[in-house]
């Protein structure tokens, strides 16, 4: 029988099953500081090690500073909390990229960047945006913090198998569109909740003409449509992108992992629940306007008249925005550059490529939040650092930064943040703020102008 | 963890849709180091002002609403998998929460942590907010053997799926970990035909 890549993978990772719930065989388990000390302290309960160390790495991200990385952390909670996981990493054996290491970075944007996450693997961890980890072929998704300590207890995790969706984008990206551009997009068409029970594949030439960078984007908000993750099969630019990187296999091991690697993909003729098609020359430069995901529209198009539905008018007077309006031209106070959605080096050189030589507009602030120390210290060997300088956006230190408002990182009440990330909840960006997601170059534009721009209009 | 079997209670009506995590305990409340505590801070941004002092119109500071039961809007619990949601809900006292939708990852947290998630259609959510519109001292009955949900005043009843493993880990109080540690050998042994790359 023709099977999905998706249940193919699921299939080989079953242990055993109990009244239709699976128990899940997971290959690499990512922590991070937020999520994992309360699974710890059930571990220490216990009196039960870590199951397979070697398969579990750490990383502090969400709750960190994003400038004098040297220094302690001032703010005590968060201190005592990234302090915590360096402790429970020491104690039961896990190795931990821990504040200011040289491979420190947001989890999702290190797995990749060291080779840790390879086709074919099941990932977890306790953070929903593991989804990002799909680009390469793999079942990746975020689980709660109950589950955190299962995968630490037993390398396992029970399960039921959510359905399969194929989302095919066909066609060639018009100028200015970008990846973060198809997957707003897509979710603007299935609505916030319309992926939900489902296991995405994304495929088309729309898609498979795509770099990693910008498919770990797409795969990365699959969740923002409810979805628990997306996948992409993998193909020579997926192991291009793994050839050589630190814990990629080497010269044997190398053959051997390819040639496991080059059958993943879905059968001819294999058969998912849900099919959905788009075109990509329908796809055009987005920004959202409400306060989920799915509240989203081409720059040229106006806010949808919605009658008599009380949340969609609740988020549009969070958002003080009208219905029939049109965000082109719109005032903005504030750029955030990052996360684990668009925080990547090819986001940072398309944002430098765009902004060298222009400087950005005097009330706006302009934040650039590296994915990791890797990009960081990339970024600043190909002099990106100074294009930035120049242009007044702030390069900080990597981490989560604005993208969850958890450390100082925070977007004031009332005032508006045009963001690379991933959501745009009430509060999400601090308490009272006002987001709207985009693409990092329509987030360089605005920073210019200090107003929202169609970018097709302002490249050539 | 708690059992959870049969519940008769009034019940708090939340009719927003998409209500996501941050909302339920937003971010800058996640720096604890222990599962306890949450409930204080349980919608924290629709439930005070900036200053600290409670917003008049908001549910829960609403002595007319209260129980163990909360009705919400289509689609709860999306976006981030912060088990500390699920955490702040029991914290304040809820051990069911009602929808006609959930995000996967909340439920399995809410289920985790002995809160049953009832999915319901849109119209029976529908009857239930106007049960309580009716009447806000209205009662509602969870049994969880039966898999029904009645409510009181009306002898309404509904019924409601929930996997078999689950629902006996609920009325029995069992974690999945206990569970997946009596399987150890099974791992172990799967482990070792496993080929890695």
């Amino acid at each position: 029988m023709q099977k999905t890549l998706f249940d193919k993978l699921w299939e080989s990772h079953i242990v055993d099953s109990i009244d239709g719930t699976d128990i899940l065989y997971i290959d690499q388990h990512f922590i991070h500081e937020v999520t994992s000390p309360q699974a710890f302290d059930g571990l220490r309960r216990r009196g039960i090690p870590v199951m397979r160390t070697h398969k579990t790495l750490g990383t502090a991200d969400h709750n960190v500073p994003t400038i004098n990385q040297h220094l302690p952390i001032s703010e005590p909670m968060s201190r005592a909390q990234v302090n915590k996981l360096t402790q429970n990493c020491d104690e039961f054996g896990v190795e931990l990229y821990q504040l200011g290491h040289e491979k420190n970075g947001i989890v999702h944007i290190i797995g990749p960047e060291l080779g840790v996450t390879k086709p074919g693997m099941t990932i977890v961890c306790g953070d929903s945006h593991t989804s990002t980890h799909g680009a390469f072929g793999c079942i990746a998704f975020g689980i709660g913090t109950s589950q955190v300590e299962q995968t630490l207890a037993t390398q396992c995790i029970l399960m039921n198998r959510p359905k399969t969706m194929r989302i095919t984008v066909d066609g060639k990206l018009s100028k200015g569109v970008y990846a973060k551009d198809i997957i707003l997009y897509i979710i603007s068409k299935l609505t916030a909740a319309g992926g939900t029970g489902y296991f995405i594949e994304y495929a088309g030439s729309a898609i498979t003409s795509l770099s990693m960078e910008a498919r770990m984007t797409i795969c990365n908000m699959s969740i923002e449509m409810g979805a628990r993750g997306g996948m992409i099969a993998p193909d020579e630019t997926t192991f291009d992108y793994i050839k050589g990187r630190e814990r990629a296999p080497q010269d044997e091991a190398w053959e051997k992992a390819m040639g496991y690697w080059q059958t993943l993909k879905s059968d001819d003729g294999a058969v998912f629940d849900r099919e959905e098609h788009f075109d990509a020359s329908d796809i055009a430069p987005m920004v959202t306007y409400g306060t989920n995901p799915g509240m989203g529209i081409k720059i040229d198009a106006s806010i949808p008249e919605v009658e008599n539905i009380e949340s969609f008018d609740k988020s549009l007077s969070y958002m003080n925005f009208q219905k029939g309006q049109s965000l082109l031209g719109h005032k903005i106070q504030h750029v955030f550059i990052g996360s684990c959605t668009n925080a990547r080096i090819e986001d940072l050189r398309i944002v430098a490529d765009f902004v060298k030589g222009k400087r950005k507009a005097d009330d706006v602030s302009v934040m650039i939040v590296p994915g990791s120390k890797q990009v960081e210290a990339q970024a600043k060997e190909e002099g990106l650092d100074q294009i930035f300088e120049e242009a007044g956006f702030e390069l900080r230190e990597p981490g989560c930064s604005a993208c969850l408002g958890m450390n100082e990182d925070k977007v004031p009440a009332g005032e508006y943040c045009i963001s690379t990330s991933n959501r745009n909840f009430e509060g999400r960006q601090g308490p009272g703020a006002r987001t709207i997601l985009a693409s990092p170059l329509m987030a360089a534009a605005a920073a210019v102008s200090g107003r929202i721009e169609d970018v097709r209009e302002l490249i050539h | 963890m708690r059992p959870l079997n049969n519940i008769k209670s009034t019940a708090v009506p939340l009719p927003i849709e998409d209500v996501d995590t941050d909302q339920i305990i937003p971010a800058r409340f996640l720096k604890a180091l222990t599962r306890e505590g949450f409930g204080d801070n349980l919608f924290r941004d629709w439930r005070y002002n900036n200053d600290n002092t409670p917003v008049d119109n908001f549910v829960l500071n609403n002595d007319l609403y209260s129980g163990e039961i909360l009705i919400a809007g289509n689609n709860f619990g999306c976006g981030s998998s912060r088990e500390h949601a699920a955490w702040a809900l029991g914290d304040y006292g809820f051990r069911v929460v009602v929808s006609s939708f959930f995000a996967d990852i909340f439920k399995g947290n809410a289920l985790n942590n002995g809160i049953l998630p009832i999915q319901l259609t849109a119209d029976e959510l529908d009857s239930i907010f106007k049960a309580i519109e009716k009447n806000p001292k209205c009662k509602f009955e969870v049994d969880l053997k039966e898999q029904s949900f009645t409510v009181m005043d009306t002898e309404e009843a509904f019924s409601f799926e929930i996997g078999s493993y689950k629902k006996m880990c609920l009325q029995n109080g069992y974690d999945d970990i206990d569970y997946l540690i009596s399987q150890k050998d099974k791992i172990e042994a799967f482990e070792n035909l496993q080929i890695m790359y």
